[in-house]
């Protein structure tokens, strides 16, 4: 685990500013995110937990530039998201951010293999099929890249989800409730993979969990309740 | 060119997992559809129009009192079309001492350019086909002039000053004539030979006629080029002023065409919409990923607009090609009832006709909702029930509704039509909507008392509120269609089949003199003779309409000149034939006889711009009547029963001497006695229509056949819709079965339940389809085909039962395999 000193040497890469998120609801204006500003650092690991309905993947939604905050902004790699219309957005999360998901969302017409491709193929690589194998080969399906999803088991989609997000050497993975989805034993040897191939590429890991051994493992946890960071 | 390339690499992926399939199969069937009608109606349509060209002997006839100037046979040969002369003049012709006056027609190798001569070696035989033209030297007189003669072949007969030898028996010529124009025998001989018999000097009245054939193309362009340079005395005749039996029957199947493959049209169109929103509904999830994964709004746009293109080009080239081979067995497959030898050549320009549709279609249909597609946003991967913002309603519905009006005109290409047809569609959509609605809203209320599984059908109904309507909109609009077509197609059939009876008159006799009618008609009936109606016939030329003479008028229709400037065959009547019916006017009471009354045929009235108390002067037998216009007449003329264009009211033409016109029906056998009806009653001319008859016939087959095929290609459209609208919920139906499996539910539960789902969807729009189409199909029958309107119940009994069937039918069809599966596999493909 790296040391205090050098966490704080290292430079900022993901800021949020006072965000706050409100949306209209039956009941009136609802506010899911009060208030939160955070720093994390370049290939810092950062937890994200707290009790449902928290406003967890709320958040993490706003820090992908998924969605806009109604106050405050976000800051990528010094450039402010809040200032991006959509499009500008989607670019900057080409070049720059990864996802995993708790249902894994890999497109079901699509094999393996073109699974991991995709986002290689809408940055414009060349090269596309042989990094998604090689990728493939990391996570342990080269074997299995002709599959299409519905051949493969849960913990298999989520590998594949993972070469998925690794593929284009992201500076920040965001990864919602990885785990959350697989039995312990499956989502253990996930959460494994999660940090190893994030140690390898040295990437910035946001994580929004439940699950108190995969929150362990990261450099820092931030807890959530209403809204807000304790 | 990157996003080119990756639009294809995604298409080839979504093909392989069968992601496009419906909406492929939905624009193939729609183009096959499409071009199927149209390959079909293209060479069945030029089959009729052929069939219908014989009657001229030719595409295009051009008639004069002068020799046709060369340069205008110059100009048509020059222009590719093929060209033969004909001149036709009466004279007596001898046989030793027996002489009579005969129709003389002398044509020049290539006669006839349409249909064939039929030969025989008897007089009365049966025909068969002539090869080429007389040779120089021999004549072929038809039979009552050889047995007015009392020759036969090998005997020589004197035409002018040339002594010509009889080759064979004239049974028929295609240009005869159905009208009547001669009434008396006729003789064809080599155009070679007329300068030798000198027949032809100053002043002698001859009628040149010069022959024209060629490709529509060709013959459109001659035929403008030859209106703005032809002399004055010429007269151009092509199929719209041949015999008016064979001009309706060609209208009436060209209407019903060009209704039952804007139907195919629509139905095609409805199920693209249904395959473009299923396509949608089953891409947001991808979508919001691909944005997640960084795409931009522009790329998925390009993506799914570059896809289509691709889905257009291949629908386009697989539909073309299942249209073509779909009319090439067609027409295989029912050679048998087809006369002619040979269709004409497929025309290509189907296959284009199918693209450009098959683009409009998407474009009106499809893009649409992908561009919704594209609005989808990012967060949707993480909250599934953020969908894309709904649409502007302009934006939604303005393309489709754009496209269907353009399909609309472009195949009725009438604007009555037009409109009538766009109203009454959007009419009935409305009502399928609207009931569609009361369904949902009453769903609650049908829920209770009955068991699980039609709760959870009828349940669907209303949780799927807005599937649910625009299912009984297309279940309703398919169903229609169908039964529209299906009601149609028998009120044609049968009213064809109805005109033309085996025993229809198949012999007209004219010149009948007044003082042995009664002698004629006994005759006729001692050798079985069927006879219709006798009506007297005389001579009369229309000199003055409301006091102006007529060569003063200018009539809009060319052929209102021709009708008022030639003699016309007059006859008075008391009682209205069965085959006429009043449109304007009343028909006179027996106070009226010996009032100037007329009445005129709907032609005349048209064509000469009449109306009802307008005051006509006939010159009749050096004699002026005036009369006044009663009534307005409807003919059926292909009853083939005496009928007049004028008829006068009784106790006016009395006094003028004139002649009997009759015709009747003779089996073959009995047709053998005419010789000796010809020798005993010498001054009557008998025509036998039997060919005219076969050539109607056969052209009503053809039109038949059309019909029927276009009707299959608008059945498989309906399916399609009908698929496509089962498919479109299949996705949920399938997550739902699954769920309610795992629950503890049977199959059998399950399936009952979608089956009541169906079932009352199915009843419903059945239901008002068979209202629909029996209203549609009055309008349809009685003002675009002037055919008799009879209600049927059976069209709403199988519309309602029929309806429901197929729908539970397509229903069971698409969820079958479903519920077959383990629900477990059917959840995992969910997750």
């Amino acid at each position: 685990m790296p040391s205090a000193q050098a966490t704080a040497v290292r430079s900022s890469v993901l800021k949020a500013e006072h965000l706050t998120k409100q949306v209209q609801s039956p009941e009136g204006l609802l506010t899911i995110v009060h208030d939160v500003s955070l720093d994390i650092a370049s290939g810092e690991s950062v937890a994200v937990v707290g009790p449902s309905g928290a406003g967890k993947s709320t958040l993490l939604a706003l820090l992908a530039g998924l969605d806009l905050p109604t106050q405050g902004r976000v800051l990528l790699e010094g450039l402010d998201l809040t200032r991006l219309d959509e499009d500008g957005r989607a670019r900057i999360r080409a070049q720059r951010v990864g996802f995993v998901f708790q249902s894994f969302h890999l497109i079901p017409s699509l094999t393996a293999l073109e699974n991991v491709m995709l986002p290689l193929e809408l940055a414009g690589h060349v090269q596309a099929r042989l990094a998604a194998l090689e990728t493939l080969r990391q996570v342990g399906l080269k074997e299995r890249a002709r599959h299409y999803p519905r051949q493969l088991s849960g913990g298999e989609q989520q590998r594949v989800a993972l070469a998925r997000a690794f593929v284009t050497q992201p500076a920040v993975l965001f990864a919602d409730e990885p785990t959350g989805n697989l039995d312990a034993a499956t989502g253990g040897r996930i959460g494994q993979l999660l940090f190893e191939m994030n140690a390898q590429s040295r990437t910035t890991l946001v994580l929004v969990t439940h699950d108190h051994d995969l929150a362990s493992r990261c450099e820092r946890i931030v807890h959530m309740d209403a809204g807000g960071v304790r | 060119m990157r996003v080119l390339l990756l639009s294809m690499r995604m298409l080839s992926r979504e093909w392989r997992s069968g992601e496009l399939g419906v909406l492929l199969l939905a624009l193939t069937v729609a183009v096959a559809a499409l071009t199927g009608v149209g390959f079909l109606v293209s060479r069945i349509s030029a089959a009729v129009s052929m069939q219908a060209s014989q009657v001229l002997a030719a595409d295009i006839r051009l008639e004069s009192p002068q020799p046709i100037d060369e340069a205008e046979l110059a100009m048509a040969r020059q222009n590719g079309l093929r060209v033969a002369s004909a001149a036709s003049l009466l004279s007596v012709v001898f046989r030793g001492d027996q002489s009579q006056l005969t129709d003389i027609d002398a044509v020049t190798e290539g006669y006839p350019l349409r249909g064939t001569v039929m030969v025989a070696d008897q007089p009365f035989a049966k025909g068969r086909p002539a090869r080429g033209i007389p040779p120089p030297g021999e004549v072929w007189p038809d039979s009552r002039l050889l047995a007015a003669l009392g020759g036969q072949v090998g005997s020589r007969l004197t035409v002018g000053a040339a002594d010509l030898r009889v080759g064979r028996v004239l049974i028929s010529r295609p240009d005869q004539g159905g009208t009547f124009t001669g009434l008396v025998p006729n003789l064809l001989m080599n155009a070679a030979d007329l300068p030798r018999t000198q027949l032809i000097q100053p002043g002698s009245r001859v009628t040149h006629a010069a022959l024209f054939a060629g490709t529509p193309e060709r013959l459109a362009t001659f035929k403008a080029a030859l209106r703005a340079h032809r002399h004055p005395a010429e007269r151009l005749r092509d199929i719209s002023s041949t015999s008016p039996q064979i001009k309706s029957a060609v209208d009436r199947a060209g209407r019903f065409l060009s209704l039952a493959s804007l139907v195919a049209v629509l139905l095609c169109a409805t199920a693209v919409a249904m395959s473009a929103r299923r396509y949608v509904g089953r891409h947001l999830d991808a979508v919001a990923l691909l944005k997640t994964l960084g795409a931009t709004r522009r790329l998925t746009l390009w993506l799914a607009s570059l896809q289509l293109l691709a889905v257009a080009v291949l629908a386009a080239v697989m539909g073309s090609s299942v249209g073509y081979a779909a009319q090439a067995w067609l027409l295989y497959a029912l050679r048998g009832l087809l006369i002619s030898t040979a269709l004409p050549p497929v025309s290509w320009s189907p296959v284009g006709m199918g693209f450009l549709t098959a683009i409009a279609l998407l474009t009106g249909f499809a893009l649409p909702p992908l561009l919704q597609l594209s609005r989808v946003p990012a967060i949707r991967v993480l909250r599934r029930d953020i969908g894309p913002p709904p649409p502007l309603l302009l934006l939604a519905f303005g393309p489709a509704i754009a496209v269907i009006l353009l399909l609309i005109y472009w195949v009725v290409l009438d604007r009555k039509l037009f409109l009538g047809f766009t109203v009454g569609l959007a009419a009935f959509v409305a009502l399928l909507a609207l009931t569609g609605a009361l369904l949902v809203m009453a769903a609650g209320r049908l829920r209770a008392g009955a068991g699980v599984a039609w709760r959870y059908g009828i349940a669907s109904i209303r949780r799927r509120r807005g599937d649910s309507i625009v299912q009984i909109v297309a279940f309703g609009t398919g169903i229609m269609a169908l039964l529209l077509l299906g009601i149609i197609r028998n009120d044609l059939d049968g009213d064809w089949r109805r005109s033309l009876p085996a025993d229809l008159p198949n012999y007209f006799f004219v010149n009948i003199p007044a003082a042995s009618r009664d002698a004629f008609i006994r005759y006729l009936q001692m050798r079985g003779a069927r006879t219709s109606r006798v009506l007297p016939m005389i001579r009369g030329r229309l000199t003055a309409i409301n006091g102006r003479p007529v060569d003063t008028l200018r009539f809009a229709d060319h052929r209102g000149e021709e009708f008022a400037t030639r003699e016309q065959n007059l006859t008075w009547s008391a009682e209205l034939g069965a085959d006429n019916r009043v449109v304007a006017g009343r028909w006179w009471a027996q106070a009226d006889e010996g009032e100037p009354l007329v009445s005129i045929s709907t032609e005349f009235e048209q064509w000469l711009g009449l109306r009802l108390g307008d005051r006509l002067t006939f010159d009749i037998a050096g004699e002026t009547f005036k009369v006044r216009v009663t009534n307005i007449r409807k003919v059926k003329w292909d009853s083939f029963k005496p009928n007049f264009f004028i008829v006068f009211a009784p106790g006016l033409l009395e006094k003028v001497a004139g002649t009997y016109l009759t015709s009747a029906y003779l089996a073959p056998g009995a047709a053998q006695s005419l010789a000796g009806l010809a020798r005993q009653f010498p001054s009557v001319s008998i025509f036998d229509i039997d060919d005219l008859l076969d050539d109607v016939r056969s052209v009503l087959d053809k039109a038949v056949l059309a019909v029927q095929s276009v009707f299959a290609f608008t059945l498989l459209a309906g399916l399609t819709v009908l698929l496509a609208a089962v498919q479109s919920s299949g996705d949920e139906r399938r997550y739902e079965s699954a769920m309610l499996r795992t629950l503890g539910a049977s199959r059998r539960t399950v399936l009952k339940g979608v089956l009541a789902e169906f079932a009352a969807l199915g009843l419903l729009s059945g239901l008002i389809a068979a209202a629909g189409a029996s209203v549609a199909a009055y309008f349809l029958t009685t003002r675009v085909l002037d055919l008799r309107y009879a209600f049927s119940p059976w069209a709403c009994l199988v519309g309602l039962l029929g309806g429901g069937f197929i729908v539970i039918a397509s229903g069971w069809l698409a969820t079958r395999s479903v519920v077959r599966q383990p629900p477990l596999t059917t959840l995992r493909a969910d997750i």
